[in-house]
């Protein structure tokens, strides 16, 4: 369990994280999302217990971070930005130092490290010293250390950064395989994994916490949700059907792919009675489909506000 | 408790050895400590059966070389980053700090011990007291852990590991020679007296020099143990505030 309270950290004129609040129970996947600069990573430095707070408390498994830093450690694994490491150590040597000094001995620590080295696919790199790895590697090895000493809560910055499609598809999973009984809590700027592996999303933009729901409740929100989108030879006359309709609030041509969208009333069902009017008047339509929703629209839409109020400030 | 700090002491022992800067340290120190003690020191013109001809250039060795080894140690850390990873471990602020100065501590006392073949050659030449050479190299072991603990808290101060490396150079030359008339010129204008004498006790010359004759004298140690407290203590305290730059 995290618990963080009025969290608020300043450099010197700058506001970086501005009284944010919120607790994350096991089970939960939490995505950090906001646009660089926003505080994500300021506050996950706070609850790693790296950077110490200006005000406001952190409460991890119970432990404060400030007052009983090493207990907090402990129940934390933490994949810092960047995924630094010794650059002149092999991850062999790497992850049993971190064992060393997260107190795994014996079989338990062979066990371990042999876990990791196998989910994050490290043997064939495992005595090349970390400064020659791959970036997929590198980040690969952060991560190894940070799930290393199985902890109950997991902070990792930006776990997929630099990885390609294949590798970023195997993090997702190890997260996702994960979580059942953990806290997870990851930064990103990649809305799709919000997608793929968070179960609760939290937008914070300049150094405040904007939204705080499911990825599913922040497309929801966003006006792509409902909308019926096609693509037809006859364009203008389909645009004028739909344009006829009284549940069609707007209709949209996107001038690149000549693609149709046709946004519902508040609270109006659109699909069924789109569907039914290419049926009646028998429009030949190539593709149709039902938005559920813009997640990177819904971003734009709710994190623009403060960046632009901070550029001014 | 005592494992984070053996566990850090480990590790950065280990990654002295790992690099060619441990090697090229050491073979630097020990043709250096040698060209000085035969050619400055004149070791077999003095015709002595002792090591003083050796040992009194170490401080001066130990002014460029310390300042070497030492300036990596927290700046290193900061400029890559392993700096939130170190942190962010189970570990406290002084096993951090503590583990890496041992790691360095050693690594240079590695230095030292491989001069034993000067041992060697003065009891093969003479009957040289050698518990007065033992207390020389205590002697040394001190001063080059003050100079590191000094070199330690600098490193932290900037994350440029030249301005580190200066730094400390100048600030080890002040106090090698705080005691002396180019450091104490400065003062004994305007200070009173017992500022000015109280800067002359700082002086590792003088301490050094004591010890290396031979005598080890109870106030000499408590002086070197506290300059090695007091700027790893000052340590802990720069790289809390400096973390985050």
């Amino acid at each position: 369990m995290i618990e963080i309270n009025n969290l608020s950290k300043r450099y010197g004129a700058l506001l970086a994280v501005d009284d944010i609040s919120f607790s994350v129970e096991p089970g939960q996947v939490l995505g950090f999302l906001g646009p660089n600069g926003a505080g994500k990573s300021t506050t996950m430095k706070m609850i790693a217990g790296f950077l110490t707070p200006t005000a406001g408390s952190i409460k991890v498994g119970g432990f404060d971070v400030g007052e009983d830093p090493i207990q907090a450690k402990r129940s934390i694994g933490y994949l810092p930005e960047g995924a630094p490491a010794y650059g002149e150590m092999t991850p062999r040597s790497f992850l049993g130092f971190i064992a060393d000094i997260r107190g795994l001995a014996g079989d338990r620590r062979r066990q371990r490290i042999d876990e990791v080295v196998a989910r994050l696919n490290l043997q064939q790199v495992l005595d090349q010293t970390i400064e020659t790895l791959s970036k997929g590697f590198k980040r690969r090895v952060g991560l190894a250390q940070a799930i290393l000493h199985d902890p109950q809560v997991m902070i990792l910055d930006e776990p997929t950064d630099g990885l390609d499609p294949n590798q970023k598809h195997e993090v997702r999973a190890l997260i996702q395989a994960m979580a059942r009984d953990k806290i997870i809590v990851i930064s990103t700027h990649i809305l799709e994994e919000v997608h793929a592996v968070c179960t609760r999303a939290i937008v914070i933009a300049g150094g405040r916490l904007l939204a705080d729901a499911t990825p599913a409740e922040l497309e929801r929100s966003s006006r792509y949700h409902g909308a019926v989108s096609l693509t037809t030879p006859q364009t203008p006359a389909v645009v004028e059907a739909l344009r006829g309709l009284a549940e069609v609030d707007q209709v949209e041509i996107d001038p690149q792919d000549g693609r149709i969208t046709a946004f519902p009333k508040q609270g109006r069902a659109l699909f069924p009675v789109v569907s039914e009017l290419i049926r009646s008047r028998s429009f030949p339509v190539d593709e149709l489909a039902l938005e559920s929703g813009r997640l990177d629209e819904v971003f734009r839409q709710i994190t623009l506000p403060a960046q632009v109020e901070r550029a001014r400030a | 408790m005592r494992s984070a700090t053996m566990s850090i002491f480990r590790r950065e022992l280990a990654g002295y050895f790992a690099t060619p800067v441990a090697y090229v340290f050491i073979a630097i120190f020990l043709i250096l400590a040698g060209a000085m003690t035969f050619y400055l020191g004149g070791f077999f013109e003095r015709g002595q059966a002792d090591l003083s001809s050796f040992f009194t250039f170490h401080p001066w060795l130990y002014l460029f070389l310390v300042p070497a080894v030492a300036m990596r140690m927290w700046a290193e850390e900061r400029k890559s980053g392993t700096i939130e990873l170190l942190l962010t471990l189970p570990v406290t602020m002084g096993q951090a700090v503590l583990g890496k100065f041992l790691a360095a501590w050693a690594f240079i006392a590695i230095a030292l011990v491989l001069t034993f073949p000067i041992w060697i050659t003065v009891n093969y030449l003479g009957n040289p007291d050698n518990g007065a050479i033992l207390a020389g190299y205590i002697g040394s072991l001190l001063m080059a852990g003050a100079f590191l603990a000094i070199g330690s808290c600098l490193s932290a101060v900037t994350s440029n590991q030249v301005i580190a490396f200066i730094i400390t150079v100048v600030v080890c030359f002040m106090l090698l020679l705080a005691g002396y008339p180019l450091v104490l010129d400065a003062f004994s204008g305007w200070a009173p007296q017992a500022l000015v004498d109280g800067i002359a006790s700082l002086s590792f010359l003088t301490h050094f020099n004591a010890i290396s004759k031979g005598v080890i004298d109870l106030r000499d140690l408590v002086y070197f143990g506290l300059m090695i407290g007091g700027w790893l203590y000052a340590c802990t305290i720069v790289v809390e505030l400096k973390k985050a730059d």
